[in-house]
């Protein structure tokens, strides 16, 4: 017979207050399991979010509400200022065309049933990738094509929350206090496959389409300001399957278009004079034979650059199909209006994932943006690991200290439940001494007992913990977009057991003591 | 097998007084001796039986077991001892109530740190007639059964002596023949010296030698007063 047998059989004696001293010391491991777990889901989801792409160009301002409104589609109380499109030309066919490999124009500050709403266009899914580079699926559907305005498609959280199917259709609405409802109709043709992060709680649009409602010709700025004046233009434009070609596509032509003159960076505009990295090697081993392609010769006025590379095209790099004209819109839509539209679009930001066969650009791009005074380049990671380490860490430790009070706490329950009882042990444990087992014996049933007491609650714990975030992971993700499953296991919890033993121990000591020193005879005595 | 060289033991009382409670000038007991210690209540039977197993310590003397003078040993090395040569009856029986008949009878050999003899336990739990009673718990037990099994858990260890406080004080008159025949019995099959201490004089009738403790103290007293005279 163990000893670890008489310790069970005294908790056993004792069933209804070692079971809840036990859970006490279980719902103390199940919050910090609770905490641990879902903080690493989140942060992890938080990391991955950013993932596809480097930087983040977007107005000056605080790089992390950009990168929180654009990345994480977080609903901020304030606005982002906005940059204007002809600067996203700079990264399609301008200065920064060799330093990416692509970048894909987002517009926030749009929702549908508490959905975030971006306009963007379909290189958002078929150039970005997320998570160790996976492609990005869809469940139903297809992407949103560039010739179709009005299409848009959803994330997988969005579409429960919604309930938008493939083939419905719903109107953006402007987010905040007073928000007007969009009239255009964006038709739902896909379901993107869950991945994990916030696209999962969002809805893409086509951004040709936005911009063709009358409130967003001049970009989501002007819209804010529509509102604010009060005034709503009655004329929306209509979708049409015969809109124009948008970015992508119109970037392969106008690359293709282009011609690719051997011309010294400075010329090409890539960086201002005096800028250039200096990296033949790095020159040598560009695409295109080593040098820059088709970047615009001037180096100069970013409009005027876009204007020549695409003549007679939207300059949004949006082209329209055939004649460019034959989209259905209202009278605004003619020619001209349509340039004067389009030169002053705006954008929330930019999501560009640099040229990794050209690193040496790649790395000083965020400084030739910055210098800029027109936006501002921010890498994803480094603001949130900066916002996690600085904000989140400090709260996760908080949690984590009131979760470690509480399981101590219970420990201490432990203590005091072996402790109280010794009273009435005093007896058992003479007989056993009188039996032949020494003080040390005693004392160490007495702290197996309490480290089975902690096992106990800490397996109960650890359940309950994973039982619960299994119970709330829907509620979790619906508010966050965060996939949290019942079996998220933090290496860390392999702590728990190890910390828990040692914590009773510890809080065993002072009742095995007691058992230590019992005088037999006196006990043995007191109990006849 | 045992032997007892003027051991004291006294006991300070709360107004500061002391109680001489134990004065043993010589006491003897042979391998597989059957003897009775008798003596009023509170004048020492239960003190000489933890003194001679080691629960206590005497204030002095010496207390030869098998030839091991326990007096010298420290507490560790009379635990162990006590665990291995030494069976002790209690008159409340003292079965710890978590444990089955048989579980009592093993936990008595876990002490020893050899290996627990399962087969043995059971064997002596069929010697004292209660093999289909191992797996009940002592509340499940009458008195009668709860004290057999007590006398199977002292002998569980193969001791070489016994040690019985009254053993059938708490035991109804008809019991208490059948578990003191036990006893000698199975201390007899064992050679196992015993010391059983009563009050009874239908208990002490029945062995051939009796002891009486008052006397061991008068006769110390006489002693210690021809010294000082």
């Amino acid at each position: 017979m163990s000893l670890w047998k008489v310790a069970w059989r005294s908790i056993q004696q004792r069933a209804l207050a070692s079971a809840l001293t036990a859970f006490s010391v279980g719902l103390g491991v199940a919050l910090v399991v609770a905490v641990l777990v879902i903080h690493n889901v989140i942060d992890r989801s938080f990391r991955r979010g950013a993932q596809g792409y480097d930087l983040v160009v977007g107005a000056k301002g605080s790089p992390l509400l950009l990168v929180l409104g654009t990345v994480f589609h977080l609903n901020l109380n304030r606005p982002l200022d906005n940059i204007p499109w002809s600067y996203y030309e700079e990264f399609t066919e301008g200065r920064f065309v060799h330093a990416v490999e692509a970048a894909v124009p987002v517009c926030t500050g749009h929702d549908f049933k508490g959905c975030p709403a971006i306009a963007t266009t379909p290189a958002m899914f078929d150039e970005l990738t997320y998570q160790d580079d996976r492609k990005y699926e869809f469940t139903a559907g297809r992407n949103f094509k560039a010739d179709k305005p009005f299409e848009a498609v959803i994330g997988a959280t969005a579409a429960r929350l919604t309930g938008l199917k493939v083939g419905e259709t719903f109107r953006p609405v402007a987010s905040g206090p007073g928000g007007h409802e969009d009239e255009v109709d964006f038709e739902i043709v896909g379901i993107l496959a869950p991945t994990g992060t916030p696209n999962d709680r969002a809805i893409f649009m086509n951004i040709e389409g936005f911009f063709r409602c009358p409130t967003h010709q001049q970009g989501p700025s002007a819209m804010q300001r529509v509102l604010g004046g009060g005034a709503k233009e009655k004329d929306a434009a209509k979708p049409s399957d015969s809109a124009p070609k948008a970015d992508g596509a119109a970037q392969g032509d106008a690359k293709n278009e282009a011609k690719s003159e051997e011309l010294p960076a400075t010329e090409r505009g890539l960086f201002h004079e005096g800028e250039l990295p200096d990296d033949p090697a790095t020159t040598e081993n560009r695409p295109d034979s080593g040098e820059m392609r088709d970047a615009p010769a001037t180096g100069a006025k970013p409009d005027a650059a876009a204007a020549a590379a695409k003549p007679g095209e939207q300059a949004t790099g949006s082209k329209p199909a055939a004649d460019g004209h034959d989209h259905q819109c209202d009278e605004h839509c003619d020619h001209d209006h349509a340039h004067d539209h389009e030169r002053n679009r705006e954008l929330t930001a930019i999501l560009v994932r640099t040229n990794s066969k050209a690193p040496h650009f790649s790395m000083s791009l965020p400084d030739a943006i910055n210098r800029e005074a027109t936006a501002q380049a921010v890498y994803p990671s480094r603001e949130i690991f900066q916002f996690f380490d600085t904000v989140v860490g400090n709260v996760q430790l908080m949690l984590l200290i009131l979760a470690v009070l509480v399981v101590v706490v219970a420990s201490i329950g432990i203590l005091v439940s072996i402790y109280n009882s010794m009273s009435d042990r005093r007896h058992e444990i003479a007989i056993m001494r009188a039996l032949g087992a020494s003080r040390l014996i005693v004392m160490g049933v007495i702290l197996l007992e309490s480290i089975l007491l902690s096992l106990g609650g800490g397996v109960v714990g650890i359940v309950l913990g994973h039982g619960l975030i299994g119970a709330m992971g829907p509620m979790i993700t619906d508010q966050t977009g965060v996939q949290v499953a019942m079996w998220d296991f933090q290496l860390i919890e392999l702590v728990l057991i190890p910390g828990l033993i040692f914590l009773a121990t510890v809080v065993g000591y002072l009742p095995a003591a007691v058992a230590y020193r019992t005088d037999v005879a006196r006990s043995l005595q007191a109990g006849t | 097998m045992l032997k007892l060289r003027e051991v004291v033991k006294n006991y300070v009382q709360p107004d500061g007084g002391v109680l001489h409670v134990l004065d043993i000038e010589q006491f003897d007991v042979a391998e597989g001796e059957q003897i009775v210690m008798m003596g009023r209540s509170g004048c020492g039977k239960t003190t000489l039986l933890h003194c001679i197993a080691g629960i206590s310590r005497p204030d002095s003397g010496r207390i030869w077991i098998d030839g091991w003078d326990i007096t010298l040993m420290s507490e560790a090395e009379r635990d162990r001892f006590r665990a291995e040569k030494i069976g002790y009856v209690f008159q409340t029986f003292n079965l710890l109530p978590g444990f089955t008949a048989l579980e009592n009878v093993l936990l008595a050999m876990r002490f020893t740190g050899r290996k627990v003899d399962r087969a043995r336990a059971r064997h002596l739990l069929e010697r004292v007639g209660l093999q289909h009673r191992e797996g009940h718990r002592p509340t499940q037990l009458s008195v009668g059964e709860q004290q057999r099994v007590a006398i199977a858990r002292a002998l569980a260890n193969r001791p070489k002596l016994l040690l019985a406080d009254e053993p059938t004080a708490n035991i109804d008159t008809g019991n208490q023949a059948q578990v003191l025949e036990l006893i000698r019995s199975t201390c007899r099959e064992e050679n196992v010296s015993l010391v059983l201490v009563t009050h009874s004089p239908e208990v002490a009738s029945q062995f051939a030698r009796v002891e009486r403790l008052e006397e061991f103290k008068r006769a110390a007293q006489t002693k210690q007063r021809e010294k000082v005279g």
